[in-house]
């Protein structure tokens, strides 16, 4: 059975999100040599809400639950690496990862065996509930973590101190090298989150999300299953905010705050829920459309909602879930004209 | 002796204005079962409405006297947006998962908190005037706003003509009903289109209503709504959604604790009280008065 997961499919037709996914990771690799600085910079902000939403995803679209308080775990993971450089002055990228993740996989455990008590309307109250815990712990121990001017991080080293963006022109050095570094990253926490949603443990979760009493009747322990994907789940996202922090050179109370879990759900919504890439397109298209929005408009909030509400009203599977059924439909009609 | 009774003042003022928050919030949630994120968001905009028009009243020359009429004005404007909104933008997602109603309420609060930027601008709007008009109460030695009393009063008068509203009136019976069972009062004959519209009217009057009230003492800034939605969460969650009792309980619940906090404990008051809400979801999920 483990082999199984890992190993490639025979039948042609599931072949195609390999395909998919190795032709992206092409033209993710290649394409810094076709933008701006400023693009990659905002390419790289997309693969970290990418993973965000892609941990995000494993609740929403693998285990049916909805949190609203998303925002917990990625701000934990930014400050996580402020109070790493604060407290024990390390500036490696590595060890913020090494060192973090724990950090936030305890949290999230603990948050999480909570709020798996319950389902629906409640474990979204729940959750966003305890994310403001730690939004106003943020905001009033000022002495501790800065209060509303946040916490400042400046650029770490790479690769265990073998890159340093010390001196003159570390900006675009900094730029173009993190891109790659957290391109990698997020090629690992993609195959990781892959191998997880195909493996029987995936598989249970989406038989809990489709039908908990038959679930339950086949033996599965569904708290302890909702339990473990929120663990990992809110370990995805603190990742993201762990790379997001050095990247963005602050952190602020913002990132803790219950509208930015909204915006979380956003970007998975945009690319759809339903399909295992949709967070990552939705991630990635999200953060270009609020960059250019902002820059664009003083009303970009406006201009946001009122693509959401357009969103869900005409494309309830998102951009991907769109995508698929067209080409499903196109080619069902090129069959028949057959 | 006389501060302690200001706190508590303070409290039931501020509780007031949470339970017209909540109870609002919680209506909605018990007829139509949506969670309406951007309930916060018309409490703002009462208060966006009542600040704007006490403004122009000043500079019509109307009478202070007459300015108290700014408050039912500025929920019903609300109530009126509430109307507009209903069938518009909610309507098409009763049938719908949770997920998206949630969405579509988050949605439509980005979009309102832009809109009120866009209208009144970024700088807060006061009216302040409402209150200087008023008379103090002198409680021992301390002197205290007349005003703030009124708004105790206002808030009092709101749960009264709501319980009667909701448990004495025929329509009270027809909210009810349709808040058991959708289909069986659909079956039985009634319009619970028409029900629907009304619930959520009444739920954004209060909101509008709690934003109207306290914009005199306080200001109508951005943001507000966003930050006045995590308590009345709160509020519901310690009460029950759904439970008109509950928001009741809660406000007062939320507020004493808040005005305490702010008193011994500031760094944890917010912190506080949402472990209270998780405390009481984890123990009893419905909530202290819930049913749902």
């Amino acid at each position: 059975m483990k082999a199984a997961v890992i190993a490639l499919p025979r039948s042609p037709a599931r072949l195609w999100p390999y395909v998919g996914g190795a032709v992206g990771l092409v033209v993710l690799a290649a394409i810094p040599e076709f933008l701006g600085l400023y693009q990659t910079q905002l390419l790289t902000y997309g693969l970290i809400m990418a993973i965000a939403a892609l941990g995000f995803n494993l609740l929403l679209g693998y285990t049916g639950l909805l949190s609203f308080g998303h925002s917990a775990y990625f701000g934990l993971g930014a400050y996580t690496v402020a109070f790493l450089l604060q407290w024990l002055g390390i500036h490696s990228m590595e060890l913020y990862i090494l060192l973090g993740l724990p950090v936030a996989a305890i949290v999230s455990a603990l948050f999480g065996f909570i709020c798996v008590r319950h389902t629906r309307i409640f474990f979204g109250i729940l959750t966003l509930a305890l994310s403001q815990v730690l939004y106003s712990l943020a905001l009033k121990f000022f002495w501790v973590t800065g209060g509303t001017d946040g916490l400042r991080v400046p650029r770490p080293t790479l690769l265990l101190g073998i890159i340093d963006f010390a001196g003159s022109g570390g900006f675009p050095r900094f730029i173009r090298s993190y891109y790659y570094y957290v391109l990698g990253v997020f090629v690992l926490s993609a195959a990781i989150m892959w191998v997880i949603v195909h493996s029987p443990f995936g598989k249970a979760l989406q038989a809990i999300r489709d039908n908990e009493t038959r679930a339950r009747f086949l033996g599965l322990r569904v708290r302890r299953f909702r339990w473990a994907a929120f663990l990992l789940s809110g370990t995805f996202t603190a990742l993201a905010g762990i790379l997001w922090v050095p990247l963005n050179g602050l952190t602020t109370p913002d990132v803790l705050y219950w509208p930015f879990s909204g915006e979380i759900v956003f970007m998975t919504l945009l690319g759809g829920f339903r399909n295992f890439f949709g967070p990552i397109v939705g991630g990635i298209v999200f953060t270009f459309l609020k960059t250019y929005a902002v820059a664009s408009t003083e009303y970009w909030q406006l201009l946001l909602g009122t693509v959401l509400v357009v969103l869900i009203l005409l494309l309830p599977t998102g951009v991907v879930g769109a995508l698929s059924q067209l080409a499903k439909r196109l080619r069902t009609t090129r069959e028949g004209a057959r | 002796m006389s501060i302690l009774a200001v706190q508590v003042l303070n409290s039931l003022f501020y509780a007031s204005v949470l339970f017209l928050i909540a109870a609002g919030l919680s209506l909605i949630f018990g007829v139509m079962r949506i969670v309406n994120l951007a309930h916060g968001s018309l409490f703002a905009i009462g208060a966006y409405i009542g600040a704007w028009l006490v403004g122009r009243a000043i500079g019509l020359g109307v009478p202070v006297t007459w300015l108290l009429l700014v408050i039912p004005i500025a929920a019903l404007a609300v109530a009126l947006v509430g109307i507009v909104i209903e069938p518009l933008l909610l309507r098409p997602f009763y049938r719908r998962a949770e997920e998206y109603q949630l969405l579509v309420t988050f949605g439509l609060l980005l979009i309102l908190e832009d809109l009120m930027r866009l209208v009144w601008g970024a700088l807060p709007l006061t009216a302040d005037t409402v209150m200087d008009t008023m008379p103090v109460v002198h409680i021992g030695a301390l002197v205290y706003p007349g005003y703030n009393i009124l708004v105790i009063g206002i808030g009092i008068a709101a749960a009264i003509l709501l319980w009667v509203v909701i448990y004495g009136t025929k329509f009270g019976v027809l909210l009810r009903a349709t808040s058991q069972d959708r289909r069986m009062a659909a079956a039985l004959g009634l319009n619970v289109g028409l029900v629907y519209v009304a619930a959520f009217a009444i739920g954004c009057f209060m909101a509008g209503l709690g934003g109207a009230i306290v914009v005199p003492s306080h200001a109508a800034v951005l943001g507000m709504g966003v930050e006045a939605l995590v308590l009345a969460f709160v509020v519901v969650v310690v009460g029950g959604l759904g439970s008109l009792k509950g928001a009741l309980v809660g406000a007062l619940i939320v507020s004493f604790v808040r005005t305490a906090g702010i008193q011994f404990f500031p760094e944890v008051e917010l912190a506080v009280l949402y472990l209270i809400a998780a405390v009481v979801l984890i123990a009893r999920p419905t909530g202290l008065f819930g049913t749902a």
